[in-house]
């Protein structure tokens, strides 16, 4: 019998007796959810709550505007291009860039590299975000500037950290999660060990899941399993691709390149010890100590629930901005503007189903 | 930005860098965080670096679990 979707949700309706609320953290999941529709064939048992792995979404509003503010100084800033619609006070990078100043999209971090030897007689700044998926590559090419001397290059290094948002989250009362569908991607990097606290700590699953339906309800039905045995544990159901050990390489580049530091994360508010800066050997490349930055946690725009969003407490029709104000045409709150983020899923498949 | 695609190496083009195709789409990626890629290999590339390796076929920790799961939910040809 082939592992196929109908047949993991038959037996997903066979073993589910306990109502559970299971956070999908990943945003690449929460789509992939959206998409297939999922949600009409679970049990009833079963209700599934977005979280907040979304880099686009948990940027702060602060750290945008100081990016923002170094175009403003005449630097090339470069980004992925999720970030450019994000709204800020004063605009966005792609307004900035309409309005003539050098902001530019990259796909990969590597490309900075490129654009910073062709320009030599100008600043070019990385906008790093995004979390264990996208650091590495930052790292990369931190390393490699420092390697081939690259003196214009800097980095804004906001890369944050998955487990210690999912450990404020599992310990949250008042959503009172019974398990953790935990983001593939990420834990290619991380492998099992920076998890393991969601078992062994809070006594909740943490099932390790790939993206496709199929590989998605497999993992919803290893944690309706570990529920019903009585037994959570860290497990991955993504195949090959993640090993217990992570990325060994990537693991070392993090390491060698990055330290801990407390982060602000949009609608959170700060995390001790979730974001990635840049370790004191590589300090001449970053950006917020060559240009004196002193960061301020942002203000979000008026009415908007992000926040809420994000750490799973209300749903986007829930916010009174949703489909009305905020739009992807016309996002106000990053939720929108990413194509991961849970408001812009909810605006292009939310047809009123259950949540 | 966030998003994982697997890709097929086609051709080496020096260090760190191939040339690798997600079906009829071509891109340069960088092979940094993995070790010893060739032509044919599948990786899967995320923000234009390659950040493992796959391989065909499912583990056997799959087959174990969905063994665990039939027979949790009394399939008869569990085993």
């Amino acid at each position: 019998m082939p592992i196929s979707a109908p047949s993991i949700a038959a037996l997903l309706g066979k073993i589910s007796r306990t109502p559970l609320s299971v956070m999908e953290v990943c945003g690449t999941h929460t789509v992939s959810v959206f998409r297939s529709g999922i949600r009409s064939i679970l049990p009833p048992t079963l209700r599934l709550v977005s979280g907040p792995g979304c880099p686009v979404c948990v940027t702060d509003q602060g750290e945008i505007e100081a990016a923002i503010s170094l175009l403003d100084r005449g630097a090339v800033v470069a980004a992925y291009g999720d970030m450019f619609k994000v709204p800020c006070k004063g605009g966005s990078l792609a307004s900035k860039r309409s309005g003539g100043l050098d902001a530019r999209v990259v796909t990969s971090a590597m490309e900075v590299l490129s654009i910073a030897v062709e320009n030599p007689d100008r600043e070019v700044v990385f906008l790093g975000v995004g979390f264990e998926t996208t650091a590495p590559a930052t790292a990369a090419l931190v390393s490699e500037a420092a390697r081939r001397g690259v003196p214009n290059l800097s980095v804004l290094s906001f890369h944050k950290r998955t487990p210690p948002a999912v450990e404020l989250l599992a310990a949250d009362p008042d959503l009172r999660l019974s398990g953790f569908l935990l983001p593939g991607h990420v834990c290619v990097i991380l492998g099992h060990a920076p998890f393991r606290f969601l078992p062994e700590k809070y006594g909740l699953p943490g099932v390790i899941a790939g993206f496709e339906p199929d590989q998605i309800l497999l993992g919803l039905a290893e944690i309706v399993r570990q529920h019903e045995q009585g037994a959570p544990a860290l497990r991955s159901v993504y195949g090959t691709a993640v090993k217990k050990e992570g990325n060994t390489k990537a693991l070392g580049l993090l390491e060698e390149v990055f330290r801990h530091r407390d982060a602000p994360w949009r609608g959170i508010g700060t995390i001790p010890d979730s974001g990635l800066g840049l370790r004191k050997a590589y300090e001449s490349f970053d950006a917020e100590k060559r240009f004196s930055l002193s960061l301020l946690p942002g203000a979000p725009p008026a009415g908007c629930r992000c926040g809420e969003v994000l750490t799973g407490k209300i749903i986007p029709p829930e916010c009174p901005l949703f489909r009305s104000a905020c739009t992807p045409l016309s996002p106000v709150g990053p939720c929108m503007v990413s194509g991961e983020g849970t408001c812009g899923a909810y605006f292009r498949f939310y047809k009123g189903d259950r949540s | 930005m966030c998003l994982a695609v697997p890709h097929t190496i086609e051709t080496i083009l020096g260090e760190h860098r191939a040339l690798a195709a997600a079906g009829a789409v071509r891109t340069e990626i960088r092979t940094d965080l993995v070790d010893d890629v060739e032509p044919g290999d599948t990786v899967l590339v995320h923000a234009g670096f390659a950040i493992e390796k796959l391989s065909p076929e499912d583990s056997e920790e799959l087959k174990a679990l969905w063994d665990e799961l039939r027979a949790l939910a009394g399939d008869p040809y569990a085993h």
